[in-house]
């Protein structure tokens, strides 16, 4: 039985490249048998060609370089802001009452609305690329950590309070790790948010090196090769920064496991 | 004396709330300042912004061409009202976002239930779907002016795309993760498949796809600003870039709040939904 589940569990994710092979096979038949306008879909090689000219040359890289600076420049701006003040909401009654509903109905506010004032008032640049970044994962932080930090157990309170820990130590030892699960689950709502963000800044204020320029520049040129190429880059990226997201959860919440 | 007094009566009040068994918190966990537990108190923040804005336009500290008032921007927003402009570009971006929603809603329920129901279409699927819903919603816009040009079908395809992808994902864990106790008393009765679809497997998974159809609601509404960004005839967002262009920065702001407005009616009607559904579902749940 146990051998049967190894081999099985080899085989399994396999299973998973089967769908985009076979709609990379449907794509090829249909340009093939000319139904579809190759204007909108353009052969598969015609895309593969366009993103191999676009990987040698070194351009994705570049991009895709400038795009992670940017998205993690956000990323540590609004996480930071995000869980200090999911901290100090989820820590005081008193902040909670107050700015809670402030906060609720700010985080419905869509972080798009804002692109006009902003670059209104930040300009089109880099800085405002990052303020928009941190705005769009500032929330899902803050909601994140703040029920984290609510739901901490009392027992695990008390304890700090038999021990005289103060507040720095409360927090650093007992509150944080306590609520290190709910922040990591956070950070990986805030990471997609952040790499949304990314991409929409450079789709809305003025183009400068990033990953969103392989489909903006297809946009522009009606090439659908290379908007296709583009969005299998950012879709890809994406994934591999959620992966990461995982490893590091893996890793700070290794703790937990052993526990059990 | 008396303020130790008035600290002891509330923590006494704080231990009430909390149950007569709870311990008392850390010192700096506890609080007592009575007046911001009246009711009101939710309403002092925004206030004091409120107020804090309005002085700082009234003495000229940023220029009215940076913030306008408050009261200019409401002054405005009624005018627009009045006019009966507002409520043609919130039609146009209402129609857009209940016909993509409902898609979205339709599509997503059934491949997540199908998902949740099927092992080996998790296998084949899960994996893809995966990949598809880290792409930012941004990355489609292109494809989408490329097929449907720039039209209000454009923003109906981008929202179906993005609130998909919550709707999926919950109804999956939704039918997944249904406490096995309950499929093993369905076979003890011998449910047929049916019924063991329509009396256990779906009112066990409703409250999780309720809450898929929450997330994706709000993703739709996300995502309708950014598609009339792009720019289509009617609609707030397009409402807000043109009165941008025309440096109308009390409409932009105005436009602003009534979108964040709207979404919080709209989430808090969908959590009033969640508790209905969780009072009739019981504690079991």
């Amino acid at each position: 039985m146990a051998t049967k589940q190894a081999t099985l569990g080899q085989w399994l994710p396999w299973r998973g490249l089967v769908l985009p092979l076979l709609l990379v096979a449907i794509w090829e038949l249909v340009v093939r048998a000319r139904i579809a306008n190759p204007v909108f879909l353009p052969p598969v090689s015609d895309v593969v060609r366009q993103g191999a000219r676009l990987v040698s040359s070194g351009e994705v890289w570049v991009g895709l370089r400038a795009s992670l600076a940017r998205d993690l420049a956000g990323l540590a701006i609004g996480g930071a802001l995000g869980i200090a003040a999911g901290v100090a909401l989820g820590v005081s009654r008193r902040a909670d009452r107050l700015f809670l509903p402030t906060v609720d109905a700010l985080k419905q506010i869509s972080p798009f609305a804002l692109i006009p004032l902003m670059s209104f008032w930040f300009g089109l640049r880099e800085p405002a690329k990052i303020a928009f970044i941190a705005i769009t994962c500032v929330f899902p932080m803050l909601v994140n950590t703040y029920e984290g930090v609510r739901n901490v157990e009392q027992k695990y309170l008390e304890v700090a309070r038999i021990y005289r820990y103060g507040p720095a130590r409360t927090l650093a030892l007992v509150i944080l790790p306590a609520a290190a699960p709910s922040i990591l689950r956070g950070l990986h709502v805030g990471v997609f948010f952040s790499w949304l963000g990314t991409v929409g800044s450079e789709y809305f204020f003025t183009a400068g090196p990033g990953a969103g320029n392989i489909i903006i520049d297809g946009r522009n040129a009606s090439r659908m090769d290379l908007v296709l190429f583009g969005v299998v880059v950012i879709g890809l990226t994406g994934y591999l920064l959620n992966v990461a997201v995982g490893l590091v959860e893996r890793r700070v919440l290794h703790w937990r496991t052993q526990e059990r | 004396m008396s303020e130790l007094l008035q600290a002891t009566a509330a923590q006494g009040r704080d231990g009430l709330r909390a149950g007569s068994a709870a311990p008392r918190r850390p010192w700096f966990l506890r609080w007592s300042w009575s007046p911001l537990r009246s009711r009101g108190a939710p309403l002092l923040v925004p206030l004091a912004l409120l107020i804090l804005w309005q002085v700082a336009a009234a003495r000229g500290w940023l220029a009215e061409q940076i913030l306008p008032a408050p009261s200019l921007v409401l002054q405005s927003l009624a005018g627009l009202a009045a006019s009966g402009e507002l409520w043609e570009h919130a039609r146009g971006s209402l129609l857009r976002v209940g016909t993509g929603f409902g898609i979205a809603a339709v599509l997503g329920v059934s491949l997540g239930a199908l998902l949740g129901a099927s092992r080996r279409a998790e296998a084949y699927v899960l994996p893809t779907f995966e990949v598809y819903a880290q792409t930012p919603v941004i990355a489609w816009i292109p494809i989408g002016i490329l097929l449907f040009g720039i039209s209000g079908k454009l923003a109906v395809f981008l929202i179906c795309i993005a609130a998909l992808v919550p709707v999926v994902m919950n109804t999956f864990k939704g039918a997944r993760h249904i406490p096995p106790a309950y499929l093993e008393l369905a076979r003890v009765y011998g449910l047929s498949r049916w019924r063991l679809f329509s009396r256990v497997v779906a009112p066990a998974a409703l409250p999780s796809i309720v809450l898929g159809l929450r997330m994706g609601l709000s993703q739709a509404w996300l995502t309708l600003v950014a598609a009339e960004l792009v720019g289509i005839e009617r609609g707030l967002g397009v409402l807000i870039v043109e009165s941008r262009n025309l440096f109308q920065l009390d409409i932009v702001l105005g436009v602003i709040v009534l979108l964040g407005l709207a979404g919080f009616i709209l989430d808090k009607s969908f959590v009033m939904l969640e508790r209905r559904l969780a009072s009739w579902r019981g504690p079991a749940g």
